[in-house]
């Protein structure tokens, strides 16, 4: 049994055995020396980033975690890069809250972004301090000096040579470096020049990644694999609504499970302990609790959440751009176009469920969680136990693909309160009812649009409102069990973005805003809020695309042409849609194009955007079957320009899954609610693709060498609905107004359609 | 609570359990396996598929008290980093997962398959995973790894 325990010091002391997967580095016995408090190590320290061991092999340390994006390699990358050492023998020891520095939440595809530069730059730091003892070593300038695989060696005289490993393997730098702001906005090292991107060579190059080949065998250690001696397991057991609370728990009810340990209740929260994992799941199954019944003033169906997204006051409005004066400009054009788009709440889905374990010793803890977040995690277990932050580690394993449900580490808290309670490490588990019913979900969304276009064509007015329910569950609110115990988010929540309406076209007169509806009162809720990938900007996408191309076959023009028009000032836009063009084979159209009458209608449509810096474009080829509504995405074609590339394939990886999301979340997805609760709690209720649905992708990657490296893991899939969208009005006439795209709707649509 | 005696990878083992616990917990748990996983328990996901007599099944609704003494065979029976079956193989050639999750049930099927079908055609392949879910949205590589694995030009 290896021990999951091993402090930063110990580690380099003893090697990475766990962390490191398949390799060994030496011990680092001089790391005797560093400091044995707990917490969060000092930013201005080289040594808190980089660590050499005796073998060459490089450490580096990053909150930032894998979550199945393929970062781990492309940070490597990064890290390889600048110090000249083989890939190979680059370790990133991530996500442990008493070894690495808090870098943000691994969220908002953002590690590229941001903390790929202050690894860069930590990495560069080391570099120049190795050089710097090489010139003292060698007798020979800095500047004279080359690097290779590790190995500096002096210029035109190679026999003059000494390796990172002898120069400080298994030392610490004792560097100071420069360390400025926090989170994902910390600056290091900014005297250090890196390496111009013309000289990169394992930057840009299609790696295969670190984490797959044991993520094959069964050899990837998960959280929920992680096994701690004396560990009991637990299930929580969760009310129809929250903030509901037990009015009585019938315990004779399980007294006949065999292993059961305990009971726990606390406040509103409750769940089981039991020496095995199938006694704790049958427990949690048989204990008989009856709940209170608050009445809930909850939207009950669809048009009852419209109703309220559009009566009730924001408590923030997020604007994106406002130019001009659309109001005006509408009462002068010619013409004017109005459509109103619904969103639902969609699941994260992860396949895995929430899973952690925890060990909580008396003012202590220790939780092993799969969190997209280890420091956020380790606050929220602070608060909820009432413990120091700095008593608090949290040990990251790789879960299942969050798609950000995992920002809020609710297992986390779950495992805290139960091994709390019980003096013992504990594992739970979420079951797949807790999972689809209890997480946070992507929120439901509804947009208001106007536009107006004058005599001669142009669009002179756009003007995108879009009502969306906020995160309530987000960095400054409270987790589920905390909220169970009687702790109160202070705020309603956080806003579900704005991107995505229509911003990237230069109107003349435009206003892009998104109004956050509050969705804290009335509690009890049972739908709980979040982040979910790329957020809000699919629907708004969806909303301001469709409604685009729709003005684009009411003007006959082709809907490709219309954008270039209002994209000049962007070439990196243009650039994005004139590539997926030629790469789709797309041919001018005035729409619909369909103009037989044959059950199976084709269509193609299009849709692009900007996200966080990067720019996206995709076209959809769909089949309709007229008869029933049923919609085949067939295939995919998408340009991708997230400036430099780091990883290709790594990216392509990202670009193609995105995809599929996109189109799962177009076609099929939909969580369904009464005012009783969330009624889709499996995977028949709530359907994701399968692999016979699944379309041909063709993918363009757009490198650009002189835009700093974007994070992949969003964009592509903000176009795919308002592509699938519009290709099924170019195949039918059919104006969908609202996700997902179901037969039954498709087939209302068409219907409604006006012979031309 | 009663002893079984199960044939895991090829080995003997005998386990102490509630009969109706469902196998995955017993691979997990009692023969410490980290190949099968729990998704759904419900044989809506396919995360926890092993294989056994031959075919590919859902531990986690498989009663250990029905498992008997049918070979049972788990992702770590297939091979291992070092020495990988060549759907392992394969999956790793063409980066064949995200989060890897899902992918044990995607390569525990895909090895019934071949072993039924060594030539399957694109259809057949998805079809045979139809049954299994991935939200990272891999299926493409997915494809590519078993006509690799099979020996079929990808």
């Amino acid at each position: 049994m290896k021990t999951f325990e091993l402090s930063r010091r110990e580690l380099l002391k003893a090697g990475g055995a766990l962390i490191v997967s398949f390799k060994l580095f030496p011990a680092l016995d001089l790391f005797a020396a560093e400091s044995q408090t707990a917490g969060m190590p000092d930013p201005t320290q080289l040594d808190s980033w980089i660590a050499v061991a005796q073998d060459g092999t490089v450490t580096v340390f990053t909150s930032k975690v894998e979550l199945g994006t393929g970062i781990k390699t492309a940070l490597a990358q990064i890290a390889a890069e600048e110090l000249d050492v083989p890939l190979a023998k680059i370790n990133v020891d991530m996500g442990d809250t008493d070894k690495t520095i808090d870098q943000a939440t691994t969220s908002g595809s953002r590690t590229i972004e941001r903390a790929g530069p202050q690894i860069r730059q930590a990495a560069a730091a080391a570099r120049k301090e190795l050089l710097r003892l090489a010139s003292q070593r060698l007798g020979a300038p800095a500047e004279n000096l080359t690097v290779k695989d590790g190995v500096v060696s002096v210029a035109g005289n190679p026999s003059k040579r000494v390796s990172y490993a002898q120069l400080v393997g298994g030392k610490r730098f004792n560097v100071t470096i420069d360390a400025e702001g926090r989170l994902g906005e910390m600056k290091l090292a900014r005297d250090v020049k890196p390496k111009d991107p013309s000289e990169y060579q394992t930057v840009g190059k299609s790696i295969a990644r670190v984490d797959v080949p044991p993520k094959t065998t069964g050899e990837a250690v998960y959280v929920h694999d992680v096994r701690i001696p004396g560990m009991l397991h637990g299930r929580v057991v969760r009310p129809p609504v929250v903030n509901t609370a037990p009015a009585s728990i019938d315990e004779s009810s399980v007294k006949d499970v065999p292993g059961l340990v305990k009971i726990v209740r606390e406040g509103n929260f409750l769940g089981v302990v039991a020496k095995t994992e199938w006694a704790a799941i049958q427990a949690a199954e048989a204990l008989k609790v009856t709940w209170n019944k608050p009445e809930t003033k909850l939207p009950a169906n669809r048009e009852d959440l419209d109703n309220y997204l559009t009566s009730n006051k924001s408590f923030t409005t997020l604007k994106q751009v406002e130019k001009g004066d659309p109001a005006a400009a509408l009462g002068k054009a010619t013409k004017r176009y109005e459509a109103v788009f619904r969103w639902p709440f969609q699941l994260h889905g992860m396949i895995g469920p929430s899973c952690a374990v925890a060990d909580v010793r008396g003012n202590k803890a220790t939780i092993w969680s799969g969190c997209q977040g280890p420091f956020r995690t380790r606050a929220s277990v602070s608060g909820l136990l009432k413990i120091p932050e700095e008593n608090v580690r949290v040990i990251y394993h790789e879960a299942s693909g969050s798609y950000g449900r995992l920002s809020n580490d609710d297992g986390a808290e779950d495992a805290a309160l139960l091994s709390r309670a019980v003096g013992a490490p504990v594992r739970v588990q979420w079951m797949r009812q807790d999972e689809h019913g209890w997480e946070p979900k992507g929120p439901a969304q509804l947009q208001k649009l106007r536009a107006g276009v004058d005599a001669e064509g142009k669009i002179v007015a756009w003007e995108f409102i879009d009502y969306s329910l906020p995160w309530t569950v987000a960095s400054a609110t409270t987790l589920l069990a905390s909220e169970q115990i009687g702790l109160k988010a202070k705020i309603p929540g956080q806003g579900n973005g704005n991107q995505g309406g229509g911003e990237i076209y230069a109107f003349d007169n435009i206003k892009v805003v998104a109004e956050e509806i509050p969705w804290m009162k009335p509690e009890p809720i049972p739908l709980r809020t979040s982040n979910l990938r790329a957020p809000g900007q699919l629907s708004r996408c969806f909303a301001s695309e469709m409604l685009l191309n729709e003005i684009a076959a009411d003007l006959g023009v082709d809907p490709i042409e219309l954008r270039l028009r209002y994209l000049a000032a962007d070439k990196r836009a243009a650039d994005a849609l004139k590539a997926v063009a030629e790469k789709s084979q797309w041919q001018k159209r005035r729409q619909p194009s369909e103009n037989s009458s044959a059950a199976i209608a084709k269509g193609r449509g299009v849709a692009m955007t900007r996200r966080a810096g990067g720019y996206t474009a995709a076209v959809a080829d769909v089949e309709v079957e007229r008869a029933t509504g049923k919609v085949a995405v067939k295939r995919i074609t998408l340009s991708h320009d997230c400036g430099l590339v780091v990883n290709p394939d790594g990216v392509k990886n990202q670009v193609e899954g995105n995809i599929v999301q996109g189109v799962s979340r177009a076609l099929l997805e939909e969580v369904t609610f009464d005012a009783n609760g969330v009624t889709s709690l499996d995977w028949e209720t709530y359907p994701i693709l399968r692999f016979p649905d699944v379309p041909e992708l063709d993918i363009v990657l757009i490198d650009r060498r002189d835009v700093a490296p974007l994070g992949a893991g969003e964009l592509s899939t903000v176009p795919i609905p308002a592509a699938i969208a519009h290709a099924i009005f170019d195949a039918t006439g059919a104006r969908l107004r609202e996700v997902p795209f179901a037969p039954k709707r498709v087939l209302a649509a068409i219907k409604a359609t006006k012979p031309a | 609570m009663a002893k079984f005696s199960l044939k895991v990878n090829g080995k003997s083992r005998v386990v102490d359990a509630d009969p109706a616990t469902p196998l995955l917990y017993v691979l997990r748990n009692d023969v410490k396996l980290n190949g099968p996983k729990f998704g759904c328990g419900l044989a809506q996901c396919g995360a926890c598929t092993v294989i056994m007599d031959g075919k590919a099944v859902r531990s986690c609704v498989t009663p250990v008290s029905t498992v008997g003494g049918k070979p049972v065979t788990t992702l770590e029976g297939l091979g291992s980093v070092k020495k990988p079956h060549p759907l392992q193989k394969a999956f790793m050639e063409e980066q064949a997962l995200q989060c890897g999750y899902c992918i044990n049930g995607f390569i525990m099927s895909a090895k019934a398959l071949l072993d039924a079908n060594p030539k399957p055609t694109d259809a057949q392949i998805k079809e045979a995973l139809a049954g299994n879910l991935c939200r990272c949205g891999t299926h493409t590589r997915i494809l590519r790894a078993v006509k690799r694995a099979s020996g079929q030009k990808v």
